[in-house]
């Protein structure tokens, strides 16, 4: 029997993913609880205090752990431009500290709310018979009320701390590498491995970390210093590994960044072979918002990635009008220059939006192009998470005056196969996506010209402007990879199966590309 | 030291209400506690017993009126100063329960900063003194031991700072006839040896009469009457007369029931 290479992928990016992810996650803990239990130990004794405390830490609670990780990110960002205004001083929005900042928030609840119900439960003779022995206020807090309210505020921390393990594996998107980066990467090219594997780490770790917890809790209550001690050498470890320098970390050199779509996963790791293959070190930033990734790319958090024209042209700089390919390239160029960033080349095929339905469908209502659809009122659609807030759509619908009688959103993965299957009538696919002609679908034209041109382009960070030795590194893929290939490349990195992995896939694209290379010589 | 002229507790006049709507939980109260006398307080259920407790501590301050300690103005002195030179036996005992059986008697030394190898020497002695065996149970927690074990505990922890006041709020009253006994009279013992001054409260009149030199009456806040078990025995009062009536006709029905099994009932 041979192990699954995915299996063997998925171990090999264990320790800085895991190290990452308990970096992350002890730090919010520990900030977490700094913050909460004083806190809770100055509102306990004050009504109104606590009130607004409990009911605002309640709230925080009720926002979704990934919404409340990524509205730190523009939040930070904004902080960072305001200290470098006002005292000069920068730091980087991305990454480790929104993601510390937004799971501390997150595990402040169970704290504070166990800390003040342990501490109001105790029995109001012994806090008297504290009083009465002559103990001051701090003495009966730090003698009596906390050792007695202890296992109470040990409850809690063992809820944050799960709480707080789970929710890191969504920090993968503002850049903070966890164990999501196994889930987001394994969703994105169905790689079932990754996501299995990500999750059971991310679930082995808030057991261990709980379990080490419930032994300190429990050597507290029952005086056995047996327990007590080895809880405290487990946590004591996990701090070690988390601090221990010899870890992998992200070791410096290039960041490569990849958004949240197969595509992406295997352009990066394309870009980061070409980059390791020049002899620099690399460190893979995957999964991060579309929103995200750019502003992270100005900022300097990310060195590389790939964008695409149309997406940088409607959303990052929303123009309205859309000049032809070339002139808005050219007009690109210029907008970014002023953004401080640099296209870097581009690689030669085109990942549009394009409205997609099943062939025969097509046929039967003698729909051809986007036009034709604006007489037929009554079908569905389907689009990404993002598309129909897009800039595209409006412009789409109200170059065409379409009307579908719902808008629905799906992981584009699954797209292609909904439209087979006929669950929606129209998709909003992408042009570079195999499964187009894996289900027989056709795109429709568009005659109008109110979709952009999406040519992929890969861009630099300002610091990477003149940076000659990267320039060379990826100088061989621009304008080298077509349409087809990259149709291609997807399809395999859908396929789910043990040579689907963005790694071996960008191996096989990287292969086709020095064939073509050969082939013109 | 104390001026020895003074009471060791002074109640002048003393009233406490804990709503402005009810009546006073303790009303008007003026009592004075010779030094190295034993009082007992008896009294119904919410006569305001525990509230005269509380106020001799300063866990709770009079509304009017002024408690003295040893002739001063508790509110002239620091409340947790004062509190460390006080023994307090709370009702049921009140243990730390996440202190050992030394740890619970070493507390009141160790707040008042007495030396470590000294506290452990009066733990030693304490828990000798309370008859409790030092190998057994020092270093048990307060729900390793029985209801009589832990009053024993609570008495050691109100001597252990060497205190010339104590204070017992109903301190064996939930533990059967035969510990009570054992117990209580193991107490008045440790209080003649070492000089005290006790104020106990107590719904038993028998161990009230059997114990104290004096007994304070308590109806709805207010002192009904105080005097020694002779006194008191043969009051007129007729809630005191009612009062203490009871264990004497008891007492009566008992010789009559038995007869033989009640010897020494004449006093
Ligand atoms: N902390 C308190 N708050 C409000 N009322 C109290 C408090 N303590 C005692 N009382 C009231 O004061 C009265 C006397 O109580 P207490 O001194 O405990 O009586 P006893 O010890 O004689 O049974 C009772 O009516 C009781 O309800
Ligand atoms: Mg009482």
């Amino acid at each position: 029997m041979t192990l699954d290479p995915r299996l063997g992928e998925a171990l090999q990016l264990l320790p800085d993913y895991l190290g990452s992810h308990l970096r992350v996650s002890l730090t919010a803990l520990a900030l977490g609880a700094a913050i909460s239990f004083p806190l809770a130990l100055a509102a306990r004794r004050r009504p109104l205090a606590r009130a607004i405390l409990l009911g605002v830490a309640s709230v925080v609670q009720t926002v979704p752990g990934l919404a409340l990780l990524a509205l730190f990110y523009p939040l930070l960002l904004f902080a960072s431009a305001l200290a470098m205004r006002t005292a000069g001083v920068s730091f980087s929005a991305f990454g480790f500290l929104p993601a510390v900042l937004a799971l501390a928030l997150y595990s402040m609840l169970p704290v504070l709310r166990n800390t003040i119900t342990g501490l109001d439960g105790i029995d109001p003779q012994l806090i008297e018979a504290a009083r009465g022995v002559g103990m001051t206020r701090r003495q009966r807090l730090t003698m009596v009320e906390l050792p007695l309210a202890l296992p109470v505020i040990m409850a809690g921390l063992r809820t944050a701390a799960v709480w707080v393990i789970g929710t890191a594996t969504l920090s993968t998107p503002i850049g903070q590498t966890s164990l999501g980066n196994y889930i987001f990467s394994g969703l994105q090219t169905q790689n079932w491995v990754f996501v299995l594997f990500g999750c059971a780490a991310a679930a082995i770790l808030a057991l261990v970390v709980d379990g080490l917890l419930a032994l300190i809790a429990h050597g507290l209550r029952r005086h056995s210093r047996a327990r007590l001690l080895l809880g405290a050498c487990g946590c004591l470890a996990l701090i070690t590994v988390v601090l221990a320098p010899a870890l992998p970390r992200p070791h410096g050199g290039y960041v490569v960044g990849a958004k949240t779509f197969t595509e992406q996963y295997v352009l990066a790791a394309l870009l980061a072979d070409r980059i390791e293959a020049g002899g620099h070190g690399v460190t893979l930033r995957e999964g991060l918002g579309s929103s995200v990734i750019f502003a992270a790319l100005r900022a300097g958090d990310v060195d590389v990635y790939v964008d695409y024209s149309g997406t940088l042209w409607t959303n990052t700089f929303h123009h309205r009008e859309i000049p032809e390919r070339a002139a808005l390239i050219a007009a690109l160029k210029d907008e970014l220059k002023a953004a401080g960033v640099t296209l870097g080349g581009e690689l030669g095929f085109e990942n549009a939006y394009a409205l997609a339905m099943p062939r025969q469908r097509a046929d039967a209502l003698g729909i051809r192009s986007i036009a034709d659809l604006a007489r037929h009122p009554g079908l569905t659609i389907a689009g990404d998470y993002e598309f129909f807030a897009r800039p595209e759509w409006a412009a789409l619908r109200d170059a065409y005056g379409l009307a579908f009688r719902s808008l629905r959103q799906m992981q584009p993965d699954f797209m292609y196969a909904a439209a087979a299957a006929g669950e929606v009538d129209v998709i909003a696919g992408y042009s570079s996506d195999g499964q187009i002609a894996q289900y027989d679908l056709v795109t429709l034209d568009d005659p109008r010209a109110a979709i952009p041109p999406y040519d992929a382009v890969v861009l630099l960070s300002p610091r990477r402007a003149g940076d000659q030795a990267l320039r060379a590194a990826l100088a061989p893929l621009n304008g080298r990879i077509d349409i087809e290939t990259m149709r291609e490349a997807n399809l395999r990195a859908a396929r789910g199966d043990a040579d689907s992995s963005p790694g071996a896939v960008a191996r096989w694209l990287w292969g086709r590309v020095r064939e073509k290379a050969a082939a013109r010589q | 030291m104390p001026d020895p002229t003074q009471p060791a507790i002074a109640f002048e006049n003393v009233t406490k209400s804990f709503d402005r709507a009810g009546g006073s939980a303790v009303a008007d109260v003026s009592l004075a506690i010779r030094r190295g006398e034993f009082l007992s307080i008896v009294g119904g259920s919410g006569a305001g017993k525990t509230t005269l407790l509380r106020l001799a501590a300063r866990l709770i301050a009079p509304d009017r009126g002024t408690v003295r300690i040893d002739g001063a103005d508790v509110r002239a002195l620091d409340p947790v100063a004062m509190r460390r030179t006080i023994g307090i036996v709370f009702q049921s005992g009140a243990l730390f329960p996440h202190m050992s059986v030394a740890d619970n008697i070493g507390i009141t030394p160790r707040l008042a900063g007495v030396r470590a190898a000294e506290v452990t020497a009066r733990i030693d002695r304490l828990i000798e003194l309370v008859r409790l065996d030092g190998r057994r149970h020092r270093a048990r927690f307060p729900h390793e031991l029985s209801g009589g074990e832990r009053q024993r505990v609570a008495v050691g922890r109100a001597l252990a700072n060497t205190p010339s006041i104590v204070l017992m709020d109903e301190p064996f009253g939930a533990l059967d006839p035969l510990t009570r006994d054992a117990l209580s009279e193991d107490y008045v013992a440790l209080h003649r040896g070492l000089e005290l001054t006790t104020v106990m409260i107590t719904h038993d009149i028998t161990e009230a009469l059997l114990l104290s030199d004096r007994i304070a009456v308590m109806q709805a806040g207010r002192l009904a009457a105080a005097g020694t078990p002779a006194e008191l025995a043969g009051s007129v009062d007729p809630y005191v007369a009612e009062l203490f009536g009871t264990p004497l006709r008891q007492i009566a029905r008992l010789a009559a029931l038995l007869p033989g099994a009640t010897p020494g009932v004449q006093r």
